[in-house]
């Protein structure tokens, strides 16, 4: 039986790929070493798109019209979800993302699935942490304007940030890959904010941060689940020291679940330990290899309808229960960068 | 950003002079130059201590010249056997090196898909003027420019291997009559503007410290533009291309209207360059004879 995945293995993303497929991996190993699905052995088909927009329509078809898949798991960018997700739609192949939080992934369609929370809530979370602990009054925001989960967030943000009475400051864009960020900071600089909105992904943040360092800036830089990865780390160094972001989950939580897997993933990976975006790809194989389980058919209507029942599924990341939006709510963790390190901070719940 | 667009847009304009057709594996060199380097320093800084101008001096050059080879490298086995076809083939013989060279990097083998952090090759300093900020850095990079400007600028006008290039690209035909070793000269040509691409890609990474092997490519169409900008085949018109493409982008990025056009503020530029002056601010119209 054919699961398809496709991920960014290559190109500007190419961690949230890796991650998310080495989860999905060994959850298919899991299951297969379990004597797999319906008396079959599950066969992952992995489609690289290079972080390139088109590529995910290309390697959704060929994996739906020629590999004949029975369901995909993918992306951890929205903005390659959004294009796979109306082809998914239209083949009525069911399809789960494991972090894709702008809203409109799932609204595509009634087979579009995801196992994290949207950025409707991430977004106002963020907006209650920067009035709440970061004591913030007015905040810059600067998005990346290739990104539809980089803007989609910065607009919850907005909106509950205002009702916290909270100002919104200068408002800037960058462009997914730029190295140059001096001229959006200079600005930023001298607009004064309490604290900079940075809704971007790991590598732009990285080097936002250095620059920010390097221009004398020492407030507080916090964003959402795109800056996870140890690249942020290893790239922005001493930069990235105090600030702050929010992601699925955190691999010290120390749930049983999450302490298995953890345990399993570092057997496999040579001791690398597991990002949260490997805990969401492995969490979206779980649900699908449990939905089929529940169908008891491969069938596409019965297997959609089965991981639309998922209820108080215990995944590595946490109890995941898919709601009539096809999203599932689940809380959020809030991280810091202290020495040199993703620090545990605070939890939020829905 | 502007000096470092100058400075690929020097290599770009080298090689459109002489053999009139765009490098475009000359952003892949400039990743080959971060990547050497990147393996290098370490080596480099065992022997000299961590952080010394002097080491800092031998990364740049030891990358320089392995870059040059490289460059000679690609012109020896891709452009050389095509050198009679038309221009087109060339062209895209060109970006199917490109893509090799991209794609053989992010291998896993090779150099891998993610981000590596680049060392710090030099202190950082911040230098104040009044309300200005400027990093040492920028200072070095715009130094950097100047001085291969002015030497690429002697090396083309008044040595003998420069009167050769220019003579190769006034005339291949006519050069080779004149005993001038064209494949030598082109070859030259290569290895300059390679070891060129090679200094720009250090200091772009340390401008930007995370190199992947994808990260030409944005540069490298920037300097491109640039390039046609200042006329292509013209070395002062790619630095003043290149400068000002620099300070065009930054300064729409500081604004908040104009900050998500920055990409189509430079590539607007090119179309309308193409279309009132073709030939670029500093370059010579010329009638194409059919």
């Amino acid at each position: 039986m054919k699961v398809g995945e496709f991920a960014s293995l290559t190109g500007k993303e190419a961690t949230f790929g890796t991650s998310s497929h080495e989860g999905t991996l060994l959850a298919i190993e899991q299951a297969n070493a379990a004597g797999g699905v319906l008396g079959k052995k599950l066969v992952l088909l992995t489609e690289d798109n290079q972080t390139k927009a088109g590529e995910p329509a290309n390697a959704v078809n060929k994996l739906i019209s020629k590999d004949g898949v029975v369901a995909i798991l993918g992306e951890v960018a929205s903005s390659r979800s959004l294009e796979a997700a109306p082809i998914c739609q239209q083949n009525q192949i069911p399809m789960i993302s494991p972090a894709s939080t702008n809203p409109s992934v799932t609204k595509e369609g009634d087979y579009i699935f995801r196992v994290c929370f949207t950025d409707t809530f991430q977004g106002a979370a963020l907006a209650n942490f920067a009035s709440g602990t970061l004591k913030a009054k007015k905040v810059a925001i600067l998005t990346d304007v290739k990104s539809d989960y980089s803007k989609g967030l910065a607009k919850y943000f907005k909106a509950r940030f205002a009702t916290n009475g909270g100002q919104v400051g200068i408002e800037l864009d960058f462009n997914g890959g730029d190295k140059d960020f001096k001229g959006q900071l200079t600005a930023i600089k001298s607009d004064v904010p309490d604290a900079i909105f940075l809704p971007g992904y790991y590598n732009d943040v990285a080097l936002i941060c250095i620059q920010a360092k390097q221009l004398g800036m020492n407030i507080p830089i916090f964003g959402g689940d795109g800056w996870e990865s140890e690249s942020l780390l290893t790239i922005g160094k001493d930069a990235m020291e105090g600030h702050y972001f929010s992601t699925h989950c955190s691999p010290e939580q120390g749930t049983p679940e999450m302490v298995s897997f953890v345990e399993s993933y570092k057997k496999r990976f040579n001791g690398k330990v597991p990002d949260a975006m490997a805990v969401l790809g492995y969490d979206s194989a779980m649900v699908l290899v449990d939905a089929m389980k529940r169908a008891n058919s491969s069938q596409s209507t019965a297997l959609r309808n089965a991981i639309a029942a998922t209820k108080d599924f215990a995944g590595a990341s946490g109890k995941i229960t898919l709601n009539s939006e096809r999203d599932a709510l689940k809380a959020l963790v809030f991280i810091q960068i202290k020495d040199g390190k993703f620090t545990y901070n605070t939890t939020v719940n829905p | 950003m502007g000096a470092i667009y100058a400075l690929i847009a020097l290599g770009y304009t080298m090689v459109y002079g002489v053999l009139r057709f765009i490098n475009f594996a000359h952003s892949d060199v400039l990743m080959l130059g971060a990547f050497t380097a990147f393996y290098i320093t370490p080596r480099i800084e065992k022997l000299l201590g961590s952080q010394a101008a002097l080491g800092c001096i031998l990364v740049f050059v030891v990358a320089a010249i392995l870059c040059a080879c490289f460059g000679m490298l690609i012109e020896r086995l891709a452009y050389r056997p095509l050198r009679n076809r038309p221009k087109l083939t060339v062209l895209i013989t060109a970006i199917g090196v490109s893509l090799l060279i991209e794609f053989t990097a992010q291998n896993e083998k090779v150099f891998g898909a993610a981000p590596v952090p680049f060392p710090q090759l030099l202190p950082e300093y911040a230098i104040r003027l009044g309300n200005l900020v400027v990093s040492s850095n920028d200072v070095l990079t715009v130094g950097v420019t100047s001085i291969l400007l002015g030497a690429m600028w002697w090396i083309v006008q008044k040595t003998r291997v420069g009167t050769a290039m220019r003579a190769v690209s006034y005339n291949q035909q006519a050069a080779s009559l004149m005993g001038v070793p064209v494949d030598r000269i082109i070859s030259f040509t290569f290895g300059l503007g390679s070891a060129l691409a090679a200094i720009a890609g250090i200091l772009y990474a340390i401008k930007a410290p995370g190199i992947e092997p994808l990260m030409g490519v944005q540069p490298g169409l920037r300097a491109f533009i640039a390039a046609v900008l200042g006329g292509i085949g013209n070395l002062p018109g790619a630095v003043l291309g290149g400068v000002l493409l620099g300070l065009l982008e930054t300064f729409a990025g500081g604004i908040p209207a104009l900050s998500n056009y920055r990409d189509a503020i430079a590539f607007g530029i090119l179309i309308l360059i193409l279309l009132f002056k073709p030939a670029g601010l500093l370059g010579r119209s010329s009638v194409e004879k059919v």
